[in-house]
């Protein structure tokens, strides 16, 4: 060997040279889809009701760059805890990843990620101007809206639904003039009998193996 | 020259109370929490907001304080001793800037998953919020950096909050835990009984792997073929040696082992494949690449392991042991996660093993690399003296338990890939934050954590300028230590990377004005030795090692020298630079 010539055999020489895996650590296997877009999930945290909670979770997403789109925070029928609701925009591995790091905070007590069809509303209060009230309140009744306060020059409206519904609606009510918005982020649920957070185990992805069993189970 | 034996703690005086644990005031009730949980050895520095802590220090007797020159000493002791004894190491500092200088050393612990509880001052609680004098959000500043912090609320309960961030420190995934304590609360009378170290409920970290997920990890590691396990600092926190060193020799597997991994497995057994990544050897780098089997075992597959994730392991299923779930397939996807305890997994693992992997012909490939591309280093007669020498020389003439502190840079590379590691808890440093200086305090707390074990730390230039003040605490409490400093005036890993990807561009990386250390040494008061000559080496460590008190040695080195192999950063560990030339072709 030359003192320029590169040590070790080269990658073509390598045992199996065709191997290589993503970005995300995951082995590409030709055959199948490798790369992972990025979606919406909603994750539901029942945390300790104490200080800083709150500070520590925003905290988490912001240094581990997780794309976070709504958070929000309330108490529960437990006096000792709050469920936070959040809603995140990640590749597959990284909402686990997200999920995993926030149930590896001490004060977070179990995180589920929800169903695409849990119960998820959002609330807005737009403030619009009031020369035209009619229209205005036609399009509140149109979107099951409430209005909260009416004077001369301006009308104040709660819309309570889904993402989609409440950027129409603020879209509907352009026309007047919104000269405030205020939009809470989601609150969820999860649908029917399923709990929304639980106490769970350690996160273990199951194997294929173990989804084949379940599916078959089904 | 006249030295107490602990010159940092209250004398003991016949007519005094030798000890006592009667809680009058939450400052007692905190130090009585440490007691309960075992601690007697603190590290830390005075000051205004920790002074009521301080005072009930005073009645406990079998409580070593060790007054440090720096808060960062402080820390970086207590990271060392958690790292040597496996149970949490204590420092304390004062509120301000007493707690911010801290913040380097958790960061550190944090980063290796070392067992550290810091209890910082805190002002008194109606202060809090009006930027009081030495006042900074502690808790908010060390939320990023801590395993868990707690600001004490209350006299009654500041002992059960010392209680459960000591457990919490050494439970699971062990990290850096943080109480703060304001003045009024440690103040406070109480009369509570000592809190027993205990977690929160909600706290269980996992134990047994998945059965089913662990039959198949088994099925695939029983028919690999080229099978290799990466032995990481879990390991060793995990305190699974034994049931590593039994696994592997069981089923003939090789072993590599991560930088905060070494010593988990003999370097000296056959099946020992090396130190992996950057810098690690190229035998280990070339197992990697190639094997077709990789269990992971407490590693998180840092960046300095893996270099680009594209061609790490490439061909490798992966089984991955960790007792942390959010480890798991964070940068490398896990094909098989066993989340729970490394040595409860290993044996389970072993429980479902049938058959040891059929991999005759990928073992004897492993030792053709060994003896391909061993570790080298040469010195003609007459050439300048070359650091690899000066720390095989040391390992040579040390017993095989000795502890090895360093610090972060070229010596410490050296230091890794020179000694021959044999057991685990020898090898102290700083890995993930990478924190120069780190050196001399860890030496410190090594020391005092295992006084029966021999203590080298080996540092450079600029890490030993960053706590050289540590050593007036060596001194003061005479502790046998030897620093010795690879001297090569510069900020030498600095050097090498202008020299390698700057064009040789060597900005604010070379010390020209580095002081005397040997005479730095004795003006703090300790054995000063300078060597430069590759005869008087020997001669040198031993006048070091003989010496009753701490010892630094300014080892002059040739400052061409440059740490190979390498691989770039974000290289393909399969490619690595055994010299300059090959740097450039990369």
């Amino acid at each position: 060997m030359t003192k320029g010539e590169l040590p070790g055999p080269a990658p073509d020489e390598r045992m199996h040279p065709e191997g290589r895996r993503n970005s995300q650590g995951i082995r590409i296997d030709p055959e199948a889809e490798a790369e992972h877009p990025p979606q919406r999930a909603v994750l539901s945290a029942l945390v300790k009701h104490e200080p800083g909670v709150l500070a520590e979770v925003s905290g988490l997403f912001s240094r581990r760059q997780f794309n976070i789109e709504s958070l929000t925070v309330g108490p529960t029928v437990d006096d000792d805890l709050a469920r936070m609701t959040i809603v995140i925009e990640e590749p597959r591995p990284g909402v686990d990843q997200a999920k995993k790091q926030l149930e590896k905070l001490i004060p977070v007590i179990s995180v589920r990620e929800l169903d695409h069809d849990a119960v998820q509303r959002e609330l807005v209060i737009l403030k619009v101007n009031g020369r035209d009230p009619d229209k205005v309140n036609a399009i509140t009744d149109m979107y099951d809206g409430q209005t909260l306060d009416a004077g001369p020059r301006t009308i104040t409206i709660e819309i309570t639904g889904d993402e989609q519904k409440i950027d129409d609606a603020i879209d509907a009510y352009d026309q007047f003039g919104i000269r405030e918005v205020a939009r809470t982020g989601y609150a969820a649920i999860a649908r029917g009998e399923a709990p929304t957070a639980q106490v769970t185990q350690p996160n273990q992805a199951p194997t294929e193996a173990q989804v084949e069993t379940e599916e078959a189970d089904d | 020259m006249y030295m107490s034996e602990r010159a940092s703690v209250p004398k003991e005086h016949d007519d005094e109370q030798t000890t006592t644990t009667e809680i009058e005031t939450g400052a007692d009730a905190a130090v009585a929490a440490l007691e309960n949980a075992g601690a007697d050895t603190l590290f830390g520095v005075q000051g205004g907001a920790i002074m009521p802590v301080y005072d009930a220090l005073y009645e406990h007797e079998a409580m070593d304080h060790y007054t440090m020159a720096h808060e960062q000493g402080a820390v970086h002791a207590a990271d060392a001793y958690g790292i040597v004894t496996g149970d949490p190491g204590v420092c304390m500092a004062t509120s301000g800037p007493g707690a911010t200088n801290l913040i380097t050393g958790i960061a550190d612990a944090n980063m290796d998953s070392d067992p550290l509880i810091a209890l910082t001052g805190q002002v008194p609680t109606e202060f809090v919020g009006n930027d009081a004098f030495q006042e900074t959000d502690t808790i908010g500043v060390t939320q990023p950096i801590t395993k868990y912090n707690i600001f004490a609320e209350d006299s009654d309960t500041v002992g059960k909050d010392v209680g459960e961030a000591w457990a919490l420190a050494n439970e699971g995934r062990q990290g850096p835990t943080l109480v703060d304590l304001p003045k009024d609360v440690t103040n406070g009378e109480t009369d509570t009984e000592a809190a027993v170290a205990e977690s929160p409920e909600t706290y269980n970290p996992p134990t047994t792997a998945d059965e089913v997920i662990l039959e198949e990890a088994a099925k695939t590691l029983e028919t690999a073929e080229r099978p290799a396990i990466l032995a990481g600092g879990g390991v060793i926190k995990g305190e699974a040696c034994e049931e590593l060193r039994e696994f592997a020799q069981e089923y003939e597997i090789p072993v590599l082992t991560t930088m905060p991994g070494t010593g988990a497995y003999p370097e000296t057994d056959d099946l020992a494949q090396g130190i992996a990544g950057m810098h690690g050897t190229g035998y280990a780098n070339l197992a990697i690449s190639n094997c077709d089997v990789l269990v992971g075992i407490g590693t998180r597959f840092d960046d300095r392991l893996t270099g680009e994730i594209a061609t790490f392991a490439p061909d490798a299923e992966i089984i991955h042991i960790d007792i942390d779930p959010a480890e798991i397939s964070k940068n490398v996807k896990a094909d098989y996660p066993l989340v729970g305890d490394a040595g409860i997994v290993i044996d389970q693992l072993d429980e479902a093993m049938n058959q040891t992997p059929p991999a005759d012909e990928w073992r004897e490939q492993c030792q053709t690399w060994k003896d391909e591309y061993p570790l080298e280093y040469e010195m003609p007669d007459d050439d300048p003296l070359k650091p690899q020498y000066v720390v095989e020389k040391y390992d040579e003439l040390t017993p095989d338990d000795a502890i090895v502190a360093a610090g972060v840079g070229q010596h410490q590379m050296w230091a890794w890939q020179f000694w021959t590691w044999r057991e685990p808890r020898t090898w102290v440093t700083s890995h993930g934050l990478g924190t120069m200086g780190y050196a001399v305090p860890a030496a410190i707390g090594a020391k005092i954590a295992a006084p029966d074990k021999e203590v080298v730390a080996f540092d450079g230039d600029g890490s030993f300028l960053m706590t050289a003040q540590e050593l007036s605490v060596a001194v003061r409490e005479q502790l046998n230590i030897t620093i010795v400093v690879l001297n090569n005036e510069a900020v030498g890993m600095v050097r090498q990377w202008q020299d390698g990807f700057f064009e040789g561009r060597r900005m604010a990386s070379e010390y020209p004005w580095v002081p005397e250390f040997d005479k730095l040494a004795e003006a703090f008061g300790a054995q000063g030795l300078r060597v430069e000559d590759p005869d008087n080496v020997e001669e040198t460590i031993e006048q070091a090692r003989e010496y009753d008190g701490p010892s630094v040695i300014d080892a002059i080195i040739d400052p061409a020298e440059n740490v190979y192999p390498m691989v770039p950063s974000g290289g393909d560990n399969a490619r690595f630079a055994l010299n300059e030339d090959h740097l450039e072709e990369l």
